[in-house]
């Protein structure tokens, strides 16, 4: 049986040319970057070439790039980090973040902090008029995903950070699902800090950054030998280094062509699904959505049903079902989209990924109403209409 | 995560349906939780399960320990059928993933709401007491 990867918002396959990049600093080249000796002079300038890399690809400047152990260490040095030097004020988070946001905004909330929860439309968009009303004399920090990773909306970053630092506040972006797949200029955007990952763009694991902007004061949430310009000890990851510059440099290079081939296949999913399965709803935005990502619910039906169900047809999928995340409740963003819980159950997330065909596509076509079919003649809440 | 014996069950459900004009008709759980299980019975006149089928919304784990249930007590005595408890069904299985145990087994629940069901209809309700010393009840965490 044939494999179809479509969960690549939860991770991609490392790239080729990524990997054969990596492979010389594990072994050969495995100089500490901060010794003065020749391997550890390779491996500095085999960081800072990688440095420069991702900074280019997010048009920033190399200083303001800190490599990091992925997106959640990112998100929690944004939030931590920003907010270490005054005292608790209020911060403000959209109602859809990734944990790394949200339960990084709980923990401060546990500290002292104010905290919003910044409600989005049923499109999964940010009600902008409900963000700026949220700001108060004592807000220090709001953050807002770039693009959220279970429905795809892409939020309107640009002018919540001009709104932000209107009202005196640093602004962060989570923009891990975003970067690689749709363009990230931390100067049009003008935000203070921005997170991304090497894993969900076809780096490896276990590697991302914050942007941080000149002139943004931030203090390191790890203490020890002070790598990254203080704000990051430990031994920098050389091999993930490497591997994330030429992750970034690849995705950039191939984005004119893989976006709208994505977009053409994921609105092609969207709109099969829609057309061979009655009283499926389609979640997120329309169009102002990530390129590879399809996402709806499936009345009558559970998540984890149709994704094992699936598995076993070969299709790699995530679902925002209480059981497949692991906790009782079904996905916070589904549910503040303005699902009833149970129809939450049945959400399910496809997410395109560059290597992904138009025949896989057309065989997931074939194969998943079936499924569904199965599964709702089992359903004690089907009522064929 | 599943036992091959859960994937087997969840993939190849026995005795998935509804008994038309069923004797007893037991469901539990919620839509909310994400799960609902509904099992329906014909007894014959030696009180012994004649048939057994089940409908369920839910995860694998609700899917295979439904199944799994119906499969334990097709042919048994009312009175064997309502000693199996949930946690036999998923020793029967060969266990489930901690996380399962509280939300997603419930087929022996919605097994004894079927049985009562069925004394009640037939003016058993002494015989309830007797065959059901543990009644399920209201799941704890179907109120959220």
């Amino acid at each position: 049986m044939k494999t179809v990867y479509f969960d690549h918002a939860a991770t991609t396959p490392v790239d080729r040319r990524v990997l054969d990049a990596m492979l010389p600093y594990f072994s050969e080249q495995y100089g500490n970057p901060s010794e003065l000796h020749r391997l550890g002079r390779e491996a500095r300038a085999a960081v800072e070439a990688a440095r420069a890399q991702v900074a280019a690809v997010l048009g920033a400047g190399e200083k303001e790039i800190v490599f990091t152990a992925g997106g959640t260490e990112s998100d929690n040095l944004a939030l931590f980090g920003g907010l270490a030097r005054s005292q608790p004020g209020h911060l403000i988070v959209s109602a859809i973040e990734h944990p790394a946001v949200m339960e990084a905004a709980r923990a401060l909330n546990r500290q002292g902090w104010a905290v919003d929860f910044i409600p989005v439309d049923g499109d999964g968009i940010v009600d902008v008029d409900a963000y700026e009303q949220a700001f108060r004399d004592d807000t220090r920090l709001a953050s807002v995903m770039f693009a959220n990773n279970v429905v795809g909306s892409v939020q309107p970053v640009a002018a919540l950070a001009r709104i932000a630092h209107e009202k005196g506040a640093l602004f962060h972006t989570d923009a891990v699902q975003a970067v690689g797949s749709l363009p990230v200029d931390v100067g049009e955007l003008g935000v203070d800090l921005l997170s991304l990952s090497g894993h969900k763009l076809y780096g490896p694991k276990g590697i991302g950054a914050l942007y941080v902007k000149r002139g943004t004061r931030l203090q390191p949430i790890l203490h020890g030998g002070g790598h990254e310009r203080r704000l990051r000890s430990g031994t920098e990851n050389v091999p993930g280094i490497v591997g994330l510059g030429v992750a970034m440099t690849t995705a950039a290079a191939q984005l004119p062509e893989v976006r709208p081939r994505l977009e053409r296949l994921r609105d092609k999913l969207a709109a099969g699904v829609a057309e061979r399965i009655p009283e499926v709803t389609s979640l997120g935005h329309p169009t102002q959505r990530l390129p590879g990502n399809v996402a709806f619910s499936v009345r009558y039906v559970e998540g984890e049903s149709m994704l094992l169900r699936l598995d076993a047809h070969g299709f790699m999928v995530s679902s925002g079902s209480a059981c497949a995340s692991g906790s009782l409740e079904p996905s916070h963003v589904v549910l503040a989209l303005g699902l009833r819980a149970e129809d939450a159950h049945g959400s399910m997330r496809i997410s395109l990924g560059r290597e992904n065909t138009e025949e896989e596509v057309d065989a997931f076509l074939e194969a998943f109403p079936p499924i569904v079919d199965k599964l709702r003649q089992m359903s004690p809440l089907y009522v064929k209409g | 995560m599943y036992t091959d014996l859960v994937m087997d069950h969840f993939t190849n459900p026995r005795n998935v349906g509804e008994i038309e004009d069923a004797d007893g008709v037991g469901q539990i759980g919620n839509p909310v939780c994400g799960d609902v299980m509904r099992i329906s019975i014909a007894v014959d006149d030696k009180d012994r399960i004649a048939d057994v089928k089940f409908k369920t919304f839910g995860c694998g784990a609700a899917v295979a320990t439904s199944s799994m249930v119906t499969e334990m007590v097709m042919g048994k005595s009312l009175e064997e059928a309502a000693d199996i408890s949930n946690k036999a069904v998923a020793e029967a299985l060969g266990g489930l993933p901690p996380n399962k145990m509280h939300c997603s087994n419930l087929a022996a629940d919605a097994l004894h709401l079927a049985i009562q069901d069925y004394l009640v209809k037939n003016g058993r309700e002494a015989d309830v007491e007797q065959f059901l010393k543990a009644l399920p009840k209201e799941r704890e965490h179907s109120s959220h």
